[in-house]
């Protein structure tokens, strides 16, 4: 194994490459693309084979070749991002309905109107009851190595599984990041063994019609299927660990909390920007830490409650948020949380693209020891520019496109406000 | 750590130049993050790459807001975009102009920062000698090898051969390493 200087999506396209999967089928969309690009390279080459490389028509049809591969016995792989994963909704309820092991990367995007191409996790989040497993990734190199750990949790439970990484930040961030050695692959993930396969010589049916005598329990196999998961995640992550040396997956890592009487959760890249916060305030002597929630898909309730139950104080920062409630993963762990008596806050941060920066993360978690951060909080509000666009609405009926008269106040398109 | 932010305009390589820098201060044995901006990409429009560069792990992740150095790959974009904004006391600026900082009417920076840290390359002119195109990032790069001392220029020229078919690539490093000797010779003049 060598470490190298490169791309997220890069590096994520040849360890996918290392899983050997044999369809990959490919649509391009910002930031997903580079990594089907990788792969594409790598199936021409001929250093991933055998490999059909699928170019397909729509984000719906990568999802339905991905399907009708992994019904036909083959290791099947996509990604997409964004209004890509929307496209596919339907199909993705078929992959996990039918209980075919996909693996797919989703490099996550905002989701428009209005159109945003940057960093958020409202695309993934739109998906966490479609019955896919969602793993995120704290880093470049996490997010690598999850996905071998995908294919062995999806392949041995017959379920499929998103890795999600951060767009932009990760994707296209270059790093020293190290490719797991296709011989340390190859041991590590044996070749697929489907549960079911659609073979002319043996014909059978998959997708069935079900009716109310047998829909909760196929339904509720589901469940029972990602609550396996549950158990497997953790010990797949150690059997990686064994094998490879390093601390990837798992259902969530905690930083600092011994001691802490406040602890941060969040997923994905923004942990590396908190825990840098946290040393800071840790040096002021605050007692504070970190909850890294990789495992969101299945939501591993006896694990956050045991890693935040003994704290006093617990906020959960996240890049998404269900419009009309507020937090959407503070809403798993309140549950997970139920009875205890603590202070919790929601913190909505980093939407399409906007930095999570460390002096922001700094003041908001002073604010929240000092007792004055309010439940739900949006990071770095320009509350100036919401009364702006509100007394616009007020003062009259026709006041236009609120996200067009945003950007003339902004300035950054001409013109004054809509008459 | 040691933190740079690269301007310039789309079609000038900037994110390319800022993955450079990181595969060369990678290849001197240090820990590198590169990455864009983020923004839509259209040939012309103002483009910002970041650099860190440090000894050991880096896990934040936000854009580089009080940077060490500046890498400027377009003079024009200084009446458009805040391009000096955020740098620290004592940082570096390589600005790519025929023109001295005196010159473009901006010398009063010098009050801000320190005069032989403030440098101007023409890296357009040394592209076009040696690449006939008026990409200026690598040749920046090979004067910034001089500017900072972060990253030697073998480590540079090694980036580029690592990045770019042969002939390309020695074109390339023919032209950083003209900048880097014009950059050094300019240095030596601002100090004595």
């Amino acid at each position: 194994m060598s470490v190298r200087q490169m791309e997220g999506a890069r590096a994520v396209a040849e360890t996918v490459a290392a899983c050997r999967p044999q369809v990959v089928c490919a649509y391009p969309i910002t930031p997903q693309t580079h990594i089907v690009e990788g792969l594409g390279a790598l199936v021409k080459t001929g250093t991933l084979a055998p490999c059909e490389f699928v170019n397909v028509e729509s984000e719906f049809a990568a999802m339905s070749v991905a399907i009708g591969a992994s019904a036909a016995g083959a290791r099947a792989y996509t990604a997409t991002a964004s209004q890509g994963l929307l496209f596919m909704t339907e199909a993705l309820y078929n992959a996990s309905g039918m209980g075919l092991p996909i693996v797919m990367t989703v490099a996550n995007r905002a989701i428009g109107a209005p159109i945003n191409i940057w960093n958020d996790h409202s695309d993934a989040m739109s998906q966490r009851d479609s019955g896919w497993i969602q793993l995120y990734a704290e880093t470049n190199q996490e997010a690598m190595d999850l996905h071998p750990q995908a294919f062995r949790l999806a392949e041995e439970l017959s379920v499929p599984v998103m890795v999600c990484m951060d767009g932009f930040v990760l994707t296209h961030a270059f790093e020293a990041l190290e490719v797991p050695d296709q011989a340390a692959v190859d041991a590590f993930l044996p070749p697929f063994e489907p549960r079911q396969v659609l073979d002319p010589d043996a014909p059978l049916t998959i997708g069935a019609m079900v009716g109310p005598e047998a829909f909760t329990e196929v339904r509720y196999l589901a469940f029972h299927r990602q609550r396996e998961a549950l158990t497997r995640i953790p010990e797949i992550a150690g059997e990686f660990r064994a094998a490879f040396g390093r601390d990837s997956g798992g259902l969530l890592h905690t930083y600092r909390c011994e001691d802490a009487t406040t602890v941060v959760l969040a997923m994905g890249s923004v942990l590396g920007t908190l825990k840098d916060a946290v040393d800071g305030l840790r040096d002021d002597g605050e007692r504070i830490g970190v909850v890294g929630l990789t495992s969101f898909r299945p939501f591993p309730m006896d694990a956050v409650r045991e890693a935040l139950g003994a704290a006093e104080r617990v906020i959960v920062l996240e890049r998404a948020f269900s419009v009309g409630v507020g937090g959407i993963v503070s809403a798993n762990v309140h549950m997970a949380l139920a009875g205890l008596d603590q202070r919790y806050h929601t913190v909505i941060a980093g939407l399409g693209g906007r930095a999570i920066t460390g002096r922001s993360l700094r003041a908001m978690l002073l604010d929240a020891i000092g007792g004055r951060l309010d439940p739900l909080v949006f990071l770095d509000l320009d509350r100036g520019l919401v009364d702006r666009e509100l007394e616009r609405v007020r003062g009259h009926r026709r006041s236009g496109p609120a996200a067009e008269n945003i950007l003339r106040d902004l300035g950054i398109v001409a013109g004054g406000p809509h008459r | 750590m040691f933190q740079v932010r690269i301007h310039g305009r789309g079609g000038q390589g900037v994110v390319t130049a800022a993955e450079l820098l990181s595969v060369a201060a990678f290849a001197e044995g240090r820990t590198a993050q590169a990455f864009p901006s983020f923004g839509s990409e259209r040939t012309g429009a103002p483009v910002v790459a970041f650099c860190r560069i440090a000894d050991g792990p880096i896990r934040t992740r936000e854009p580089i807001a009080e940077p060490d150095a500046l890498i400027v790959q377009d003079a024009t974009l200084l009446h458009q975009v805040d391009v000096f904004g955020g740098l620290r006391p004592g940082g570096y600026i390589l600005l790519n102009s025929p023109r001295t900082f005196d010159e473009l009417g901006i010398g009063d920076l010098t009050a801000r920062f320190r005069h032989e840290r403030l440098l101007t390359v023409p890296a357009t002119e040394i592209a076009l000698r040696h690449l006939g195109r008026p990409i200026p990032n690598a040749v920046l790069l090979g004067g910034f090898s001089a500017v900072s001392g972060v990253v030697s220029l073998p480590s540079i020229a090694a980036a580029l051969r690592e990045r770019f078919p042969e002939r390309l690539a020695e074109q390339n490093v023919a032209a950083a390493t003209e900048a880097h000797d014009w950059v050094e010779a300019e240095m030596r003049e601002l100090t004595t």
